[in-house]
């Protein structure tokens, strides 16, 4: 069993997480052009996967008594591909408007 | 070239590739410290093309500084940007920047355009090192030039110290 603080630490996160990314999405949906929805994305990535991963590492390391660091890893590979792929994306859509004359 | 830089280019990201793949296995065996070994081996030879020159980190407590930095700054910039897309959307002032580098390691230029994409509100979207600049798009920037001037002073600046270029 949990003790009940861990367990609200580790809801909040997962709110915090799982609102953010939501938020990401809604901005993807929402805003009015390409460069400005690759902005939701960015953010699901960042707060919204990184609070979902620190609570899994509360929850793991609390119940298996020992420091769980795999899901650090996850965050380390999503922030080194993250400003990669907005990257590439803007570039595409950047060329592809100069191909195509305006947006 | 020595057979150390033949066979091990990067002994750092080498070591660091061994640590990750320890970690992501999450068991601690002959077993996997071998196969880590030999990811770690392999990987920086196969990507050592696409490498470019990094510069020696002189200041590596600046470097933490920084990171810390970073990460308080996405967090914020995280509540900001939420508050951007849920409020009305014709109130939004997108813009691009163009940002001028001081910085004349394309390693250190990656660095810093990276920071600017991991930071809510702001994607690198170019980095031009024949004309020494990053252009960026900002979801919100009412005053382009004190946004520029932002990334410069909190970003570009101790970068410029870390690597004394």
């Amino acid at each position: 069993m949990l003790p009940s603080a861990l367990d609200i630490l580790v809801s909040l996160l997962l709110l915090v997480g799982g609102g953010f990314a939501l938020v990401g999405s809604i901005g993807l949906a929402r805003l009015p052009d390409f460069m400005m929805r690759l902005h939701g994305p960015t953010k699901a990535t960042t707060l919204g996967v990184g609070a979902i991963v620190v609570a899994a590492m509360v929850h793991t390391s609390a119940t298996s008594g020992r420091l769980s660091l795999q899901e650090l890893a996850i965050s380390l590979f999503l922030f080194i591909t993250a400003p990669v792929v907005a990257h590439l994306l803007s570039k595409a859509a950047l060329a592809q408007k100069a191909r195509d004359g305006d947006g | 070239m020595s057979w150390r830089e033949r066979l091990l280019p990067q002994p750092v990201i080498s070591l660091l590739i061994v640590f990750l793949w320890l970690v992501v296995v999450s068991r601690f065996t002959l077993g996997s410290l071998v196969m880590g070994t030999i990811v770690g081996l392999l990987v920086p030879l196969l990507v050592r093309n696409f490498w470019v020159d990094r510069p020696v980190m002189h200041r590596p407590l600046l470097a933490l500084g920084l990171f810390a930095r970073v990460l308080g700054d996405i967090v914020v910039a995280n509540v900001e940007v939420a508050r951007l897309v849920l409020g009305p959307p014709g109130r939004l002032r997108p813009a691009f920047l163009e940002l001028p580098l001081e910085i004349s390691s394309p390693y250190v230029a990656t660095i810093l355009a990276s920071i600017v994409s991991l930071t809510p509100g702001t994607v690198s979207i170019d980095i031009d090192m024949d004309r020494r600049l990053v252009l960026i798009h900002a979801l919100n920037a009412p005053d382009p030039e004190a946004a520029v001037a932002t990334i410069k002073r909190r970003y570009e600046a101790p970068l410029k110290e870390i690597f004394g270029c």
